[in-house]
């Protein structure tokens, strides 16, 4: 898929401290054009706090970040128009309905009326929430949360979409489900970095990172990590990596 | 600017499909206007006197009669022992003891002068003050009719006695619900206001929609009017409710202009709504930006000199002031209503009000961060 040179993340010794604490610590990467690149780590090994400075929510210490080809530090709201985000904690409002929330953040990103009716509707059929197109989101499972989450961030048709451990606390099926969404915006050119710390997910993604204590410790081709390691899934890499310390 | 509709738009689902928020909004003041203004009153009325007449002539009688007459007074005893009337108004039972002591009478005829005493229960200080006043000019009402009475005609001619005719302007009948429904209807905009407004931007923070916010290319200035906008019309419909109740419930006058009174309203709740979303950006939870709203809201009420007048706060407190948005608004709320000030009355007010708001929104803006 992504052989193009072409890269939407280019990050170079980024390092973010907190006080004394260094979150993340002289990272160095590249993610190219409609690659699927995994974000692996434990939980507290950074991974959430480089994905804020990715989206322009939080100030890196120090480090060279570009975002689809924008400048962090003085770029942030060109970037902020390319990007999608879904974050951890949820982020619809439970107050208000399916598709109240998806006329309000396709609103919010200038969508003109015609273009929120017809995407809603599309996305809708999609992820076969006709039904549900008035209910609170209060009211309707988490899957369907997240799945609604995720179409939500990509309302505008960004360039990448930043997903922070969008899968957590579903069932396997479910999850299935919503890397389907992922391929497919992967095919429609979105690049998607998602971090997760779920193994089994890592082995979809086109290339992968895994992070441990703020440091990136490997990052290659799942298969090619397999290969080095010696052993037959992620899990096994992961383990063998976070463990040495 | 489209983005700011659909900010407005969500506010206001979000207001109405929070079941408890028209009830808040319509009813709350509606029961407040009613209790505030029938109990929050100076008005005095059932002043329970009791009378020690040791004199028993007819000149004792006259001024017992004359507090009787008096619409403000009860007698609510009559004795002869100062300790009874004592034990009375220890026991809550009087608020005034008027002792007439033996001789009243012919020393008035006698010295043409005579003493009588008044024993006041001050434990509310302006209760106490006000009853003095009420009773100092029955007294003086007593005395010039006994000077007609007593002293010969002769020397009447001689007496060079200034008349004085006190009238009460804007408030002829001094019917305090006149005075306290202006300054009562700012109370409950106030508070609807700033509370709406300080716990919005914060409860995003709390449920973390304020990220999915802020990785939008969404301008700060557009963000703020989104969560002014909303809160400033549901402010001004409360106004206008409560004007209405007002005039139904209480047929308080509007002298002056009802647009002025809108007008001025309008950079009014400019400035309480910047300031409440100014609360709701530098703190993390609902509970700090409650209790900061509830910190400046106490001080705010208590210096607007809607219960107290401002003229008597010494002067340290009266420079103060100059920063109490209530204060001003208070101030021409009365004025317009009341007195039918025109804008050329109020500007003074007005224009500080106008500089207010400007401050406390774009300090709402500048203060409110789209990243850590």
């Amino acid at each position: 898929m992504a052989e193009e040179k072409e890269n939407m993340i280019v990050v170079k010794e980024l390092v973010k401290k907190f006080g004394n604490f260094v979150a993340n610590d002289h990272l160095t990467f590249e993610v190219g054009k409609g690659e699927v690149f995994g974000f692996l780590g434990a939980n507290g090994a950074g991974k959430t706090t480089a994905i804020r400075i990715l989206c322009g929510l939080s100030y890196p210490t120090s480090g060279l970040v570009n975002v689809a080809g924008f400048d962090i530090y003085t770029e942030r709201e060109n970037i902020k128009r390319n990007i999608g985000y879904m974050s951890q904690r949820f982020s619809l409002y439970d107050d208000l309905t399916v598709y109240e929330n998806i006329r309000f953040y396709a609103g919010i990103y200038g969508l003109s009326r015609n273009e929120i009716r017809e995407r809603a509707d599309i996305l809708m059929q999609k992820l076969n929430l006709d039904e549900a197109r008035n209910k609170l989101i209060r009211d309707i499972p988490l899957g369907w949360k997240q799945k609604l989450a995720f179409s939500v961030a990509i309302i505008h048709d960004p360039r990448i979409v930043f997903l922070d451990e969008p899968t957590g606390g579903v069932d396997p099926i479910t999850r299935r489900n919503f890397w389907n969404l992922i391929f497919e915006a992967s095919r429609n050119g979105i690049t998607v970095f998602v971090t997760t710390h779920y193994m089994d997910e890592a082995e979809y993604c086109d290339r992968v990172s895994i992070m441990v204590d703020g440091r990136i410790v490997a990052m290659d081709k799942p298969a090619m990590l397999k290969e080095q390691y010696g052993v037959v899934n992620m899990n096994e890499v992961f383990l063998k990596l976070a463990r040495v310390k | 600017m489209r983005t700011v509709l659909y900010i407005i738009q969500k506010e206001f689902i979000q207001v109405f499909r929070n079941r408890m928020m028209v009830p808040i909004i319509f009813v709350v003041p509606l029961v407040q206007l009613i209790i505030l203004v029938h109990a929050a009153t100076f008005e005095m009325k059932n002043i329970r006197m009791a009378v020690i007449d040791l004199d028993m002539s007819g000149s004792s009688r006259k001024m017992i009669s004359k507090f009787e007459g008096s619409p403000f007074y009860v007698i609510a005893q009559s004795t002869f022992s100062c300790q009874e009337a004592e034990k009375a108004m220890k026991k809550g039972d009087v608020d005034i003891i008027l002792q007439i002591p033996r001789g009243f009478e012919k020393q008035l005829i006698r010295n043409e002068k005579s003493k009588v005493q008044l024993v006041i229960d001050a434990i509310n200080g302006a209760t106490a003050g006000l009853i003095n006043a009420y009773s100092m000019m029955i007294i003086l009402d007593f005395n010039r009719e006994t000077l007609v009475d007593l002293v010969q005609p002769q020397m009447i001619a001689n007496v060079k006695s200034i008349n004085t005719n006190v009238n009460f302007w804007y408030n002829p009948k001094l019917n305090y619900k006149t005075y306290m429904v202006p300054g009562i209807l700012v109370l409950l905009v106030t508070i609807i206001s700033l509370l709406l407004s300080g716990m919005n931007i914060v409860r995003e923070k709390e449920i973390g929609t304020i990220e999915q916010i802020n990785v939008t290319p969404i301008r700060k200035i557009e963000f703020v009017a989104g969560k002014l906008i909303p809160f400033w019309i549901l402010a001004m419909l409360e106004l206008a409710f409560g004007l209405i109740l007002g005039k139904i419930l209480f047929n308080i006058p509007i002298i002056g202009s009802i647009w002025l009174i809108f007008l001025s309203a309008s950079v009014f709740l400019m400035v309480i709504l910047g300031f409440g979303l100014l609360v709701s950006t530098v703190t993390n939870t609902q509970q700090q930006a409650m209790l900061v709203s509830f910190f400046f809201m106490v001080i705010f009420i208590l210096m607007s000199g809607l219960f107290t007048s401002i003229e008597s706060m010494p002067d340290w407190a009266q420079m103060l002031d100059k920063l109490n948005p209530l204060a001003y608004f208070i101030r021409i709320m009365r004025m317009v209503m009341l007195k039918g000030s025109s804008f050329h009355d109020i500007r003074l007010p007005f224009y500080s009000l106008l500089v207010y708001a400007l401050i406390s929104i774009s300090l709402a803006v500048r203060r409110y961060r789209k990243i850590s």
